[in-house]
């Protein structure tokens, strides 16, 4: 082994292609039902989850990342009932409601710096950006877990999802139970984006969301395909996100979030040259066929 | 006293934000102003590294450039066919935020550039004086004032044309506006005042302050201008609302203005007497009594005149031909004996003028008078019965 890996990069590398991979393809679904931004308030209205879950006591990383998750959920349902009852934009109100949580995190984040004495020892200020570095075997065996449970359901409801991404309509007439469906997906989302708070923080975890499913649905018309394509571009992004981390980290610590992103986003860049060059090619040879025809 | 003082400089953001929030949030494009504070740093960052001074008045004009670029950038991805305008908008701020962040970790070692502090706001710095233009320290709440003067005057001066291109941008192009120049120029407008606002605020909570009093203010008032006064309104409010809870539990005062903001659009939700939730329960809950008192109003007038009249009508009976409970019968017959609708002759119960008129301008809808026809309903004679309130309502 040279000197710049370990095995606890190994480890690290695992937790973060395993969450890159699950939101890649929970993501799909997100991005086809045009509800990209969904990840994004769950992320930030957890950081409130979080800072009250350690108000309230929590130290495990479960326990503050359980909080999140009952904040970012009851954010994201906040957001969409206040949107039916007062027929205000959604994206408005979730913008809104994001900023609010963040807000009211970022308030609480201060107020432990200054009230709680053993604050110093558990540094929450790495949930913002994410810091891959300081994952253990713990968290990435819940990574794991999280990871196993999404893919399972996933495939187990393929159909229904299916349904539930391109013809919700239908799928009610059909006697789905799509608002079920609906807040499964929901809360597939919040689990996932959860978890990846500590090795992406919150500001950027949309992206792994977003940019995989984007990338895969350049390549393919088929849901099988983008989602599978999906997963791979978040696994790979994850890993070579680490290791970017890692390597450019030798001196200083450069947090893992934004580099696992803009590997997710050199991804959506290859993918929309692609096709570019095949509109290209399709042109070129479309015009050498009528000239010599 | 600092408090007063901070509560100044977030009160002028708010206010600055709230103007051009509101048009934000009638275009549906809310979230471009997530997108611009967020993009914001990667203007400064590159500025910065161009510049090699951190004070340099420069930093604000990359800053204000990067909210432009981050408009097109979103505007050519969502031409793409298979990329959502969701998508683009969650495709392009982390992008930029993360290549930022990156390179303020790599390059800015050495410098006073926390990639921690940037991320939160920090309203104290916006009192510190920064530039230095012919000996006079002008500390960054002077241009966030201008700012704020600016947005109102332009909002005053070309109200007219916002108003049009936003509600009916099609008839806009036919009166001879321009909804393009519009539209950029709102988002120069928007990049302009998410820098002024950067160093109160920081990159993530901008979009709170652009949308949150605008989205109050949408719930408090149905006309324009009064929507724009309530924004401008809640935004102040929420800001000294905010600065004192910072002070009282400690807290980051950018924060916990935002919360205050939510937590009175929260406010607005329920009370507004339009959109509010408690309106709509009230106005629901009238709705279900009138519904209660027409509905046996039109079932004493079927009956009226009838043989069946004096078992339809007793009073004992109503609540099994109405098939409702008892108690419910007993209510809403208490209702129209008070509003005149009908009276008790003995055992029944039997319609006034008033109360028939009220019954005909139902049933007159459903219905022609003449039941002889069974189905020969036709338009032309049951059209002019309609009467004029009814079909307003």
């Amino acid at each position: 082994m040279s000197e710049w890996w370990s095995s606890g990069l190994g480890i690290v590398m695992v937790g973060t292609a395993l969450l890159a991979g699950s939101a890649g393809v929970i993501g799909s679904f997100a991005v086809l039902r045009r509800q990209s931004l969904q990840g994004d308030v769950v992320a930030h209205a957890a950081l409130a989850g979080v800072a009250a879950a350690f108000l309230a006591g929590a130290r495990s990383p479960f326990g503050l990342l359980l909080g999140g998750a009952v904040i970012g959920w009851i954010t994201l349902t906040l957001a969409s009932r206040l949107h039916h009852h007062s027929r205000l934009p959604l994206d408005a109100v979730q913008g809104g409601i994001m900023a609010m949580g963040f807000g009211l995190g970022l308030a609480l984040l201060q107020h432990i710096l200054t009230h709680v004495p053993d604050a110093g020892r558990h540094p929450l200020d790495r949930y913002l950006l994410g810091q891959a570095a300081q994952l253990r075997n713990s968290d990435v065996q819940m990574i794991a877990g999280v990871s196993m449970l999404t893919l399972a359901v996933v495939a187990g409801f393929w159909p229904q999802w299916k349904l539930l991404a391109f013809d919700p309509e239908y799928a009610a007439g059909l006697g789905l139970p799509v608002r079920w469906l609906d807040w499964g997906l929901t809360t597939l989302t919040v689990a996932v984006v959860v978890i990846g708070l500590k090795s992406v923080g919150v500001v950027l975890i949309t992206a792994l969301l977003v940019a995989p499913a984007v990338a895969a649905r350049q390549w393919t018309n088929r849901l099988g395909t983008m989602v599978i394509l999906a997963g791979l571009f978040g696994a790979l992004s994850g890993m070579s996100g680490t290791l970017l981390a890692h390597l450019l980290g030798q001196q200083v610590s450069i947090p893992t979030g934004p580099t696992i992103v803009l590997c997710a986003s050199g991804w959506v860049i290859v993918s929309l040259g692609a096709v570019r060059v095949q509109q290209w090619w399709y042109r070129w040879v479309a015009q050498r066929r009528s000239r010599r025809a | 006293m600092p408090e007063l003082e901070l509560a100044c400089v977030l009160a002028v953001a708010s206010a600055a934000c709230a103007v051009p929030g509101v048009f934000l949030v009638l275009r549906r494009m809310a979230l471009v102003s997530d997108a611009i504070g967020h993009t914001l740093l990667f203007g400064i960052v590159v500025a910065f590294f161009i510049v090699g001074d951190l004070d340099s008045p420069l930093l604000l004009v990359g800053a204000a450039l990067t909210g432009l670029v981050t408009v097109i950038l979103v505007e050519s991805l969502q031409r793409n066919r298979r990329v959502k305008a969701d998508a683009a908008i969650g495709l392009v701020f982390p992008f930029l935020f993360a290549l930022a962040v990156t390179l303020v970790s790599l390059g800015a070692r050495n410098i006073h550039l926390d990639v921690d502090a940037v991320l939160v706001g920090q309203p104290e710095y916006a009192l510190l004086p920064r530039w230095h233009w012919r000996e006079l320290a002008i500390p960054p709440v002077v241009i966030l004032g201008g700012v704020a003067a600016l947005n109102l005057l332009l909002c005053l001066l070309f109200y007219k044309e916002l108003k049009v291109t936003t509600f009916d941008p099609e008839w806009a192009r036919i009166l001879g506006y321009s909804p393009a120049l519009m539209h950029y120029g709102l988002m120069a407008v928007v990049s302009l005042t998410a820098v002024a606002v950067f160093d109160a605020v920081g990159p993530v909570l901008v979009v709170g302050y652009f949308v949150l009093p605008a989205l109050t203010g949408l719930l408090l008032s149905r006309q324009l201008l009064g929507v724009l006064i309530w924004a401008v309104g809640v935004g102040i409010v929420g800001s000294i609302l905010g600065t004192l809870a910072a002070a009282h539990w400690n807290a980051n005062a950018a924060g916990s203005v935002a919360t205050a903001l939510g937590l009175l659009l929260a406010l607005a939700f329920l009370i507004s007497p339009y959109r509010g939730w408690l309106a709509q329960l009230w106005r629901r809950h009238r709705q279900r009594r009138s519904l209660e008192e027409i509905l046996l109003l039109v079932h004493l007038y079927q009956h009226e005149g009838t043989a069946a009249e004096a078992t339809e009508a007793a009073i004992p009976d109503l609540y099994r031909h109405l098939d409702w409970p008892a108690d419910r019968v007993a209510q809403v017959m208490e209702r129209t004996l008070h509003h005149g609708y009908v009276q008790r002759e003995g055992n029944l119960l039997r319609l006034t003028p008033a109360g028939r008129q009220q019954a005909q301008q139902v049933y007159g809808n459903i219905r022609p008078e003449s039941t002889s026809e069974p189905g020969g309903c036709s338009p032309s004679a049951s059209s002019p019965s309609i009467p004029p309130q009814t079909a307003q309502e």
